[in-house]
């Protein structure tokens, strides 16, 4: 290997003009946080939503979730990166169409509907197999006591599913968190997209990657961190 | 006869059948590629005319045919009959680790020979010289650098062309919004659907992208230049002085003899494979001195 090394580099001002090397891939992790949290907050959201509808008795219900799942796990995340990006806007009404295009950090949004509608189907699963593991007997109780089917899911098998779910789904957000990084196939400036760029200016691959793959491994160890809190805090006392 | 005679008698004769075998012992990719029997190129996958996979996915190119030319004189260099030529694809990314790991031995491509990275890997004497420039739809009407005002540009991420784009943006107060794209292909797609106004490359590469578009009579590339001109090389492994040796002789025969010129009318002035586009791209005067006098320097003020 004849490769010089050259740990100093972080702190040599970057070609952009605005900071060091080192601000570059702060930038970048600042990007990737953004998309990470904002995608999450769809995926859980419609991730609940269509996992419901799968245990539910309609068969419609069930019809439009299984499609759902089906359609956005089946599909490389990659190629549904391009479709949000590039076939999407095509599809709109021309005015529409050419706003959407023209939208300032247009990557930014497109990476988060994209991310988000992609691991919802992830997360849907995963409430699907929560609400699935509770015993069948509850939800008897829980309607020969008079409750709706609504408060049912609200009430007594949703926050179970969650509790039980928690771990998977931690792996899930770390899985949205890394996948952040297909989006700068379609522009987004976040970590690896970063990397890369640092790597290109100034021809250090592996200090470039390395702290790339640092910064990923300390973000990763943090959410870990928070979300073992969270599976303390709201254990049920003397549950499982 | 001595066993102390028997001995030196033994001493010398052993000397003398080493002593040649030392004195042509190899030392790096030379000695690799002889041990071996084989040196392997790396190509791009898209760099038209530079190094590309034509419609039967091999590569062409004129930077690749270029690199054969290398291949068959090191072949000569090494005094070998046959010499097995040894085909690696390469990206923006992959080529420095592959380069410096020792996978391939000649990077074929558009590759910028600039002093940063003479600090990482070689370079062999310029084959081309391009100039940044951009391209826009013609009916934009953008011309010169300043027309690029608060427009939307994009550039292919991890090139010394974004990286000039955001020194005169940052240098001029254009307020330009610079996005990267992946590769060339596809930042060409969005100044083609409008998601960016101009795309800020290389010359050469946007003569290619406009000629192998659907309607090339709908861009214009810029009059005015965004740099200096700016020497491409064929990357080598750094610290390998007698490979670059090869190399550098085998190009500079090359580019001086007419040979060098009929390589370079084939691939920019005649109907190129795939699909028989052609970029029109005559032979510039800075072109044509740097093959009278081949040059590897990394400086654009020495073209």
């Amino acid at each position: 290997m004849t490769y010089t090394w050259n740990w100093g580099i972080f702190f040599e001002p970057s070609p952009e003009g605005a900071g060091t090397y080192a601000d570059m891939l702060l930038s970048g992790l600042a990007w990737t946080v953004a998309t990470a949290l904002c995608s999450w907050i769809i995926a859980f959201a419609l991730g609940s939503v269509v996992g419901v509808m799968r245990t539910l008795p309609s068969r419609a219900a069930n019809a439009v979730g299984a499609a759902y799942v089906e359609g956005f796990r089946n599909v490389p995340l990659l190629v549904q990166m391009f479709l949000w990006y590039f076939v999407l806007p095509e599809l709109l009404p021309r005015d529409l169409g050419t706003a959407v295009k023209q939208m300032p950090d247009a990557p930014f949004y497109t990476a988060v509907l994209c991310l988000g509608f992609f691991t919802a189907a992830r997360v849907a699963e995963q409430v699907r197999a929560g609400l699935r593991s509770l015993p069948r007997g509850q939800t008897q109780a829980a309607l020969a006591l008079g409750l709706t089917r609504a408060q049912t899911y609200r009430h007594v098998l949703l926050p179970n599913a969650y509790r039980i779910i928690l771990p998977p789904l931690t792996s899930e957000f770390l899985n949205n968190l890394k996948n952040t990084s297909v989006a700068l196939t379609i522009g987004l400036l976040e970590l690896t997209a970063r990397a890369r760029a640092m790597q290109e200016f100034s021809f250090q691959v592996f200090e470039a990657f390395t702290a790339a793959t640092l910064l990923y491994v300390a973000l990763n160890l943090v959410v870990i961190a928070g979300a073992t809190l969270l599976e303390r805090r709201v254990a049920v006392p003397g549950g499982r | 006869m001595h066993l102390s005679h028997a001995l030196l008698l033994a001493a010398l004769a052993i000397s003398a059948a080493t002593a040649p075998a030392r004195a042509q012992e190899l030392s790096g990719t030379l000695k690799k590629v002889k041990d071996t029997g084989a040196i392997t190129i790396g190509y791009r996958d898209a760099s038209v005319p530079f190094s590309y996979l034509d419609g039967n996915q091999k590569p062409v190119g004129y930077a690749f045919e270029i690199c054969l030319k290398v291949a068959d004189a090191v072949k000569a260099h090494l005094k070998r009959d046959t010499l097995e030529v040894r085909l690696n694809p390469v990206t923006s990314a992959t080529r420095i680790p592959l380069i410096a790991n020792g996978t391939i031995d000649l990077e074929c491509g558009s590759t910028t020979n600039n002093a940063d990275r003479q600090r990482q890997a070689a370079f062999t004497n310029t084959h081309f010289l391009t100039a940044t420039r951009f391209v826009a739809k013609r009916e934009k009407g953008l011309d010169k650098t300043d027309d690029l005002k608060g427009r939307t540009v994009v550039s292919t991420s991890g090139t010394t062309n974004i990286r000039q784009i955001n020194e005169i943006n940052t240098a001029r107060g254009l307020g330009m919004r610079i996005l990267p794209a992946k590769d060339h292909a596809e930042a060409f797609l969005m100044v083609e659907t409008g998601r960016a106004d101009a795309f800020v490359m290389d010359d050469v590469l946007l003569a290619a992208l406009v000629a192998g578009s659907k309607t090339p009579e709908a861009y214009a590339i810029s009059s005015e230049a965004q740099s200096r001109p700016e020497p491409y090389g064929i990357m080598l492994r750094k610290d390998d002085p007698a490979f670059k040796a090869v190399v550098d002789a085998a190009t500079a025969a090359l580019y001086k003899s007419p040979e060098g010129r009929a390589l370079y009318e084939k691939w920019f002035t005649q109907p190129i494979p795939p699909r028989g586009i052609n970029l029109k791209l005559p032979m510039s005067e800075a072109m044509q001195k740097v093959f009278a006098n081949p040059s590897d320097s990394p400086d654009p003020a020495a073209y």
